[in-house]
């Protein structure tokens, strides 16, 4: 990967011990970063991790306690009026209006951001045929499924070409086909130099990112690309494929070197010490005990393996 | 779980299912059936007629055509009668904020017409399940995303329905919690409990036995994630990772033998017809164009190529017609 920073021009966005505290409690504290120009930077954790509160206040709509965010040369923290024409920002419930047609939506947020006619009308057909919602164009914000809101939300933020783009769990409840056309276009915009910054909790969303942050009570305390963090996984995963999942899993999950064992619709993921090791021993504790298996074979973690134990591996200790 | 299953474990029978809005076909002719102890995961765009089939399943809305029998009851003719024995959770999780965990409980307790001792045991029975011992006088507000999640599963077992639907049920939780869901989910199939799940999300499709795919009210697919896998892809996936995947993308698009391409991370997936064939011809085009990668192999497809494919092949197919 050699989407890193560009020491010619600098990071698109440079954060430096940003820290926000409500009440006593920290929501963010000492978050350091720098984004590329053309990155994609994913921020994953659990629930009240400062996902949203991050992407707040790298959006300016709140003040940090401490720290600073630059973007294009600019203090976001001390000129936040300036920086926002370089901001595009997609809150979780985006303000849509809801009395308002699809089209007269983009249309507002077109004319807040100044874009030219040309510009606007080509590029919200584009983003409109994407996400499928070209036929519902004259139809009331109000009226839309919740997936066709968040689409309508994306295709307002994306009106404009920022510097940085800020998502807050953009595609939450759109389908998948929509989703991949999402990520196509926001390729597109890498590819025009914007700094895309996510914050989500869905992982297959989050191993499209060229880099995460894996936040834990308002730090980040793991932050490199997909792939090198993989290989931060404890252990490695076998998955045996068995219509007796449920007897398979009982089985495997008290041998020596399983570290866990999880059910995944026609097949068991087990985690263990040492996979070349422990294959044919789990194999002959099935095969003792009855369980037909089909293809058993070591496969790659995902980053929801990889988070789920490393998450339980720092609240154990 | 090819062998066919004794009558008294099917749960659910759908025959060509149907329902319209005006012209609007929003569920066409679907047929399936559901065991005890099946996990069943719905999957398709927004607005393929997901949630209309499930508030037909549910007894909430008639059907226009076609039968289904739910836990044994006609959903036309005795829509009471499902409701009783199922459980229904959705995306909202429809839970009052401002109630403790206990006081939602009792209240679920009463709608679902469960009293006296065996409210009590149930009550027992939810709040271990759900993990919340320490937390029943707390209120559901205070609560983060996951014991929300794990609460509303509780209410909706609290009457131990034969079937549970679940609607986009892990929207907003995160990664740990969605796991932790999923082994209550497992344990519940586990006793036999039948349960029917519509998600976006790829990752937790794969924890279902079998995956209905839907696409403009109609059943384009069914079977196991591993079934689908192997059997409805047309060709192979080739992967290529490298410095740009953005420009790989743009030369990829619409070239010679490929058929689809995708961006997946920092790389990109390629729908071929043969890996072997076909893999020079990319390799010779991305020289071409002076772009390099560092990986280039065939994989498995994922359950999203699966999906891709299927949905835009049907489509397709549906524009043709």
């Amino acid at each position: 990967m050699t989407v890193g920073v560009d020491d010619r021009t600098g990071p698109a966005l440079e954060v430096r011990n940003l820290t926000k505290r409500f009440g006593g409690a920290a929501a963010v504290q000492g978050l350091t970063l720098d984004c590329a120009k053309g990155e994609v930077f994913g921020f994953v954790g659990p629930d009240g991790a400062g996902k949203t509160t991050i992407m707040r206040l790298l959006a300016a709509v709140m003040t940090p306690d401490e720290g600073s965010i630059v973007i294009e040369g600019i203090n976001v923290v001390a000129t936040p009026e300036l920086a926002r024409s370089h901001i595009s920002y997609m809150p979780q419930r985006f303000g849509l209006y809801e009395d308002l047609t699809v089209d007269e939506n983009i249309e507002f947020f077109a004319d807040l951001f100044g874009i030219e006619r040309s510009v606007r009308d080509e590029r919200a057909a584009r983003l409109l045929e994407a996400s499928g919602m070209t036929p519902f164009r004259k139809r009331r914000a109000g009226q839309l499924s919740g997936g066709m809101k968040q689409k309508l939300g994306l295709t307002c933020s994306l009106i404009h070409t920022p510097k940085v783009l800020l998502l807050d769990e953009p595609t939450a409840g759109v389908d998948p086909l929509s989703r991949r056309d999402f990520w196509r276009i926001l390729y597109g915009l890498r590819g025009e130099g914007v700094a895309i910054v996510i914050a989500t909790s869905y992982l297959d969303e989050a191993e499209r990112c060229t880099r995460l942050g894996l936040l834990r009570q308002g730090r980040m305390t793991y932050c490199d690309a997909p792939e090198a963090l993989k290989r931060l996984m404890p252990g490695e995963i076998i998955a045996i494929g068995t219509q007796q999942a449920r007897e398979a899993r009982g089985l495997v999950a008290c041998l020596e070197g399983v570290k866990g064992a999880i059910l995944m619709g026609d097949s068991v993921h087990v985690v263990v010490d040492d996979a070349s090791l422990r294959s044919g021993e789990l194999k002959a504790a099935l095969d003792r005990a009855g369980v037909a298996i089909g293809d058993m074979e070591r496969i790659a973690p995902s980053i929801e393996d990889l988070f789920v134990s490393l998450l339980t591996t720092e609240s154990d200790g | 779980m090819t062998s066919p299953a004794p009558v008294s474990e099917i749960r659910i029978v759908a025959d060509r299912l149907t329902k319209r809005f005006g012209d609007f076909v929003a569920v066409n002719a679907v047929s399936f059936e559901a065991r005890a102890g099946e996990i069943i995961g719905f999957l398709g765009p927004n607005g393929a007629g997901k949630s209309t089939t499930i508030r037909i399943l549910t007894g909430l809305l008639r059907p226009s055509g076609g039968q289904a029998i739910v836990a044994g009851f006609d959903v036309a003719r005795s829509p009471e009668r499902v409701r009783e024995n199922i459980g229904y959770m959705s995306q909202k999780f429809s839970l009052y904020t401002d109630l403790t965990v206990m006081e939602n409980l009792r209240f679920f307790g009463g709608v679902y017409g469960v009293n006296g001792a065996r409210l009590e045991e149930r009550l027992k029975f939810a709040i271990g399940m759900a993990g919340l011992t320490d937390r029943t006088d707390a209120l559901v507000a205070d609560l983060s995303g996951g014991w929300k999640q794990r609460l509303a599963l509780g209410c909706a077992v609290l009457h131990e329905p034969a079937i549970l639907f679940l609607d986009e049920p892990t929207s907003g939780v995160d990664p740990a919690s969605r796991r932790r869901f999923w082994d209550l989910i497992y344990s519940l199939a586990g006793e036999g409990v039948c349960v029917v799940i519509t998600t976006h999300y790829m990752d937790e499709a794969e924890y279902c036995n079998r995956i209905a795919l839907i696409n403009a009210g109609r059943l384009v697919a069914l079977g196991s994630p591993s079934e689908l896998k192997r059997r409805a892809i047309r060709g192979e996936i080739l992967l290529v990772q490298g410095d740009n995947p953005g420009a790989m993308l743009e030369a990829l698009e619409g070239a010679p033998a490929v058929r689809d391409v995708a961006p997946f991370g920092s790389s990109l997936h390629i729908v071929v017809d043969d890996a072997a064939r076909d893999r020079p011809v990319i390799e010779t085009l991305l020289k071409e164009r002076e772009l390099g990668w560092s990986r280039i192999e065939p994989i498995k497809p994922t359950l999203e190529d699966v999906f891709v494919q299927l949905i835009g092949a049907d489509s397709a197919r549906a524009t043709a017609r």
